[in-house]
C-alpha cells in the first residue's frame, strides 16, 4: 500500500496524545493527504489513559481503526503494555524514555528510546513532551516533513496560547534531531 | 544516560527511510486543497446543519455526540436561529414537533438510549406528516451500554421505532464529508416527503476527524426553498394566510370509523413513494464472487478489509446501503443471481434479515456480527471474509 | 354536527347573548356540568379582545381536552400526552411573532408532563398555559390525579387517596411562582360568577405577559368533573368551594409586573 501510514499515539490523559494526533492529521490533510483521527478515552476526563488512531493514505480511508499498527507513540508504561505486543511485524515505536523503564521494551522491536519529558524540561515546560515525541516519530518514519507539521501548528495551536508555537516548534525539531 | 535504542539495526532494512516508505515521498501530494477543514462526524454534521440552513435545535448532552449540540449552540444564534438545551430527550423531540409543524428546518440529535427516549415523539411526527431531522450516533447496548460505536439500532431506525406502523427515511454516513453532505439531503426528504429523517451514524462515524470540503452538495436546496414545501400545511397563525383564513390543525388522533384506516392507507402510499430515495455506494460488484454488504463505519472498515485480503483468485466487491430506509433492494436483487453475499454488521444480526428478504434466496447470504461496543479495524475482518469466500 | 347557530334568536327575539367569533359554533363533547366550557370561553373572549386569535397558535393535550382543536378557531398542533409546553416552546422558537399558548389538564401537565412544563416555564419560554385542575382522570374514566385530595375516592383510590401510600395534591400553580422563568403564576376557580370573572383577569394577565415578552404565563383554573365526582352539576360546583379551595388556595403567587 504505497503512501499508507497508521499510528497509535497513547498516554495518560493530559498528556497531550490527542493534540499531537490532531497535529500529525492536520498536517497530512494540509500535504493532500486523506487523513483521520479517532481518539478513544477512558470513561475519565483526566487522569485516565487516553489514545488516538491517525492514518495517513493517498487512496480513501477505509478503516480509521488500527488493530496492528505500523508504528506507535507510547508515552507511559501502561500504553506500552497495551500496544506493544499489537505492533505489527517490522512496526516501529516511540518510547518516552523518561517514563517507561527500558527492561519493558522489547528489544526486538525497532525503537526510538527518547527521554521526551526530560527534553521538553529542558525546553522550558514538560508539557512539550508530546511534541518532543512526535519529532521523533516524524524523523523515524519520514511520514511527512518536519516544516509541515510545524507550520499546521497555527492551525492547531488555539489563538489563546499562540504564544506558545514556537516552544512547540522547537519540541518538535528537538525531538526530530534526537531520533 | 538516554541513548537512541538502536533496535532498527536488529531489524534489517529499517533506519531513517520510513517504516513504511510511501513511493514518491513528501511529493506525491496531489494537491493542496486549502478548502478542506478537518472535523470530527460531528462537528462536520453541525455546519452542514447550518449551511443548510437550519433554524431550530433541540438536544440533551449523551455521548458521542456531544459537539453537535456544543458547536450549534455557537453556531446557531450567529445564523438567526434558535438552539435549546432540553430537559430531556423527551423534551427534545417534541420541541422538534413543535418547530416542524411550524414548517422551519430543524433536529434534534442525541444517542440510543436518548433515541429511545424519542420515539413516542417519533411515532406522532410520522402521524401528522410533521418534518424533522432525528441524528443518532448511536452507542453500544442495549441499556446504558458503552460509549462505543455499534449498528444495533438499525431495526429501531428503519423498522419505524416507536408505536403504529410508521417509516423513518434513514441515512447512514460512513465519513465526515458524508456527516456535512447528509445533513443537506435529510432535510431535503423531510420536508420533501413531511415525514422523520433519521441520520445513522455511531461513535466511529461521530468522533472519527477527517478532511471535509464545507461546500454545500451539488443540487441542495435552499431552506427558503424546503420552507416553501410546506407552506399550504404548516401552522403559522391563520392571518399569514389572510383574515379570513380557516384555521389549520395538525394532528395524528383519528378516532372516528374508519378515519384511522384512510390515514394509514395514506402514510402507506408515502411510504411507497418514499423507495425511490433507495441509495447505495458498490464497489468491485460487477465480476465479484462475493458481495460484502455493510453499512456506516462498518462498511469503509469491511473496505480496507477487501483491499488487504490475500490473493486467492477470486474477486470481492462492496455493496454498502446509505439509505437503510427505504433499503436498497432493488440493486441487491439484481446482484443476487450469481453471487453469494456476506452481511456484516456491528450488531448481533439485523440488517441480514432485510438482505435475506432482498435476495429471497437467489443466492446464499452470509453474515458475520461484530459485538457492539468494540472498536475494530479491518483486519479483524479478514478472516471472515475468506470465510465466506469458501 | 350540532350547532350554536339553531340557539340563534329567531324571528322577534332579542339576542342577550352572543358567542365571540374565536370559539367554533359547535356544541362540545363535554359532559354536563364540566367546566371546560367555561375554561375555553375565557381563553377565546381573551383572544378576542387581544385581537390575537389571527397569530394564536394552541397546542393542545391528551385528556378530555384533547379535542379543543374542535372549538377554537385558531391554528392548532397535537401534542403527546404531558408535552405541550416542549411542543409548544419549540413553536414558539420557530415562531417568534405567534401568540402561543397550551390547554392542558391535570394528569397531562402534573403528571407525565411534570418535567417539560416546569422547565419550559423555567426557561421562560414566552407562552401561556392554561391549567385546567379537577382533581381527577376524566378521559380515562375517573382515575387517581396529582391532584386528587387525600381521602378522595377514584377508581384507582377506591378507599380514597391514601397519603401515605399515595402521596398529597400537587399544587402546581405555588411550584411554577418558584421558577425564575414564570412572569405571572394564578390559580383562580370557575364555581361562582365572581370567580369566573376573576379567572377571566388572571387569564388575561397569562397572555399579557407572554405578549410583552415577560416570560412564561401561567393559571390555574379549578374545575368540575360530575361525572367522574358522581355528582351532579350543583354539588360538584358546590364541591369546589368546601373542598378544592381550601387545599387549592386561590390567588396570584407569582407577577413579575407586581414586584
Amino acid at each position: 500500500m504505497p503512501g499508507y501510514q497508521d499510528v497509535i499515539m497513547a498516554g495518560f490523559g493530559g498528556q497531550g496524545v490527542m493534540l499531537i494526533g490532531n497535529l500529525l492529521a492536520q498536517a497530512g490533510m494540509e500535504q493532500g493527504f486523506n487523513v483521520t483521527f479517532i481518539p478513544v478515552y477512558g470513561a475519565e476526563m483526566r487522569g485516565g489513559t487516553a489514545n488516538c488512531t491517525v492514518v495517513l493514505d493517498n487512496l480513501p480511508i477505509g478503516s480509521p481503526l488500527v488493530r496492528e499498527p505500523l508504528s506507535t507513540i507510547v508515552l507511559n508504561e501502561p500504553s506500552l503494555a497495551k500496544f506493544q505486543p499489537r505492533l505489527c511485524k517490522n512496526g516501529a515505536q516511540i518510547v518516552n524514555a523518561s517514563l517507561i523503564a527500558e527492561d519493558l521494551v522489547d528489544t526486538a522491536i525497532r525503537t526510538v528510546y527518547i527521554p521526551a519529558n526530560d527534553m521538553a524540561h529542558k525546553l522550558g515546560n514538560v508539557k512539550l513532551a508530546n511534541m518532543v515525541a512526535l519529532g521523533a516519530w516524524l524523523r523515524a518514519t519520514e511520514a511527512l516533513p518536519l516544516q509541515a507539521v510545524q507550520d499546521a501548528l497555527r492551525r492547531v495551536v488555539s489563538a489563546r496560547h499562540a504564544g506558545l508555537i514556537p516552544v512547540n516548534a522547537a519540541a518538535l525539531e528537538a525531538g526530530y534531531d534526537f531520533a | 544516560m538516554y541513548r537512541l535504542r538502536l533496535v532498527r539495526n536488529h531489524v534489517p532494512g529499517y533506519g531513517h527511510t520510513g517504516v513504511q516508505k510511501r513511493r514518491g515521498g513528501h511529493r506525491m501530494n496531489t494537491g493542496r486543497m486549502p478548502d478542506r477543514i478537518l472535523a470530527k462526524g460531528n462537528e462536520a454534521l453541525a455546519y452542514g446543519a447550518v449551511d443548510a440552513g437550519l433554524k431550530c435545535y433541540f438536544g440533551y448532552p449523551i455521548t458521542p455526540q456531544n459537539e453537535i449540540p456544543e458547536m450549534l449552540s455557537a453556531l446557531l444564534p450567529e445564523c438567526g436561529g434558535s438552539f435549546v438545551q432540553a430537559e430531556s430527550e423527551v423534551g427534545a423531540v417534541n420541541m422538534l414537533i413543535g418547530a416542524g409543524a411550524c414548517g422551519v428546518p430543524a433536529m434534534v440529535s442525541s444517542s440510543s438510549c436518548g433515541i429511545s427516549l424519542m420515539q413516542e415523539g417519533i411515532s406522532y411526527m410520522a402521524g401528522s406528516h410533521i418534518p424533522g431531522v432525528i441524528v443518532n450516533m448511536a452507542r453500544g447496548g442495549p441499556g446504558l451500554g458503552d460509549l462505543g460505536p455499534s449498528q444495533g439500532d438499525y431495526f429501531q431506525a428503519v423498522k419505524g421505532g416507536g408505536h403504529g406502523d410508521h417509516r423513518n427515511l434513514v441515512l447512514a454516513p460512513a465519513t465526515a464529508q458524508e456527516c456535512y453532505d447528509f445533513m443537506f439531503k435529510a432535510l431535503t426528504l423531510a420536508f420533501v416527503y413531511r415525514n422523520p429523517v433519521m441520520i445513522l451514524g455511531d461513535a466511529v462515524v461521530a468522533q472519527l476527524k477527517e478532511p471535509v470540503r464545507r461546500v454545500p452538495p451539488a443540487g441542495a436546496d435552499t431552506p427558503e426553498y424546503l420552507e416553501s414545501l410546506v407552506r399550504d400545511q404548516r401552522i403559522e397563525g391563520y392571518g399569514a394566510r389572510g383574515k379570513a383564513a380557516a384555521p389549520r390543525l395538525l394532528k395524528s388522533v383519528y378516532l372516528a370509523e374508519g378515519e384511522l384506516a384512510g390515514r394509514n392507507r395514506l402514510l402507506q402510499k408515502k411510504y411507497a413513494e418514499m423507495r425511490g430515495e433507495a441509495l447505495f455506494e458498490c464497489e468491485d460488484v460487477d465480476d465479484a464472487d462475493l458481495v460484502v454488504i455493510a453499512f456506516g463505519s462498518i462498511g469503509r472498515i469491511a473496505r480496507s478489509a477487501i483491499r488487504r485480503l490475500p490473493g486467492t483468485g477470486r474477486k470481492v466487491g462492496l455493496f454498502r446501503p446509505i439509505t437503510l430506509y427505504p433499503f436498497p433492494e432493488e440493486a441487491l436483487r439484481k446482484l443476487a443471481p450469481s453471487r453469494r453475499f456476506l452481511v456484516v454488521e456491528q450488531n448481533i444480526g439485523q440488517m441480514v434479515e432485510d438482505v435475506r428478504l432482498a435476495v429471497n434466496g437467489a443466492s446464499p447470504v452470509y453474515w458475520h456480527g461484530v459485538m457492539p461496543g468494540l472498536f475494530i479495524g479491518a483486519d479483524e475482518l479478514v478472516e471472515p471474509i475468506l470465510r465466506a469466500l469458501g | 354536527m350540532a350547532s350554536a347557530k339553531n340557539l340563534r334568536p329567531q324571528g322577534a327575539e332579542k339576542p342577550v347573548f352572543d358567542i365571540n367569533p374565536v370559539l367554533s359554533e359547535r356544541v362540545t363533547h363535554y359532559c354536563p356540568g364540566c367546566h371546560h366550557g367555561i375554561a375555553h370561553r375565557l381563553v377565546s373572549e381573551v383572544l378576542h379582545e387581544l385581537g390575537a386569535a389571527d397569530k394564536a397558535i394552541l397546542v393542545t393535550s391528551v385528556g378530555c381536552a384533547a379535542f379543543a382543536y374542535d372549538y377554537f378557531n385558531v391554528d392548532c398542533l397535537e401534542a403527546p400526552h404531558g408535552r405541550a409546553c416542549a411542543v409548544a416552546t419549540g413553536v414558539r422558537r420557530a415562531r417568534p411573532e405567534a401568540v402561543v399558548f397550551t390547554y392542558q389538564g391535570d394528569g397531562d401537565m402534573a403528571a407525565i408532563g411534570t418535567a417539560e412544563s416546569l422547565h419550559a416555564a423555567n426557561r421562560g419560554e414566552k407562552i401561556t398555559a392554561v391549567f385546567i385542575n379537577n382533581t381527577v382522570y376524566g378521559m380515562t374514566g375517573g382515575q387517581m390525579a396529582p391532584t386528587t385530595l387525600v381521602g378522595q375516592k377514584t377508581t384507582t383510590t377506591l378507599q380514597g387517596r391514601n397519603f401515605h401510600s399515595e402521596g398529597g395534591p400537587i399544587r402546581l400553580a405555588e411550584i411554577m411562582a418558584q421558577l425564575q422563568g414564570v412572569a405571572y403564576a394564578a390559580r383562580c376557580a370557575l364555581d361562582s360568577v365572581k370567580h369566573v370573572k376573576a379567572a377571566k383577569k388572571a387569564v388575561r394577565r397569562a397572555f399579557d405577559v407572554q405578549i410583552a415578552g415577560l416570560g412564561f404565563g401561567f393559571v390555574e383554573l379549578l374545575s368540575g368533573c360530575p361525572t367522574n365526582w358522581h355528582m351532579d352539576p350543583v354539588a360538584a360546583n358546590k364541591r369546589i368551594a368546601t373542598d378544592m379551595i381550601p387545599v387549592f388556595p386561590l390567588g396570584v403567587f407569582r407577577d413579575v409586573e407586581g414586584e
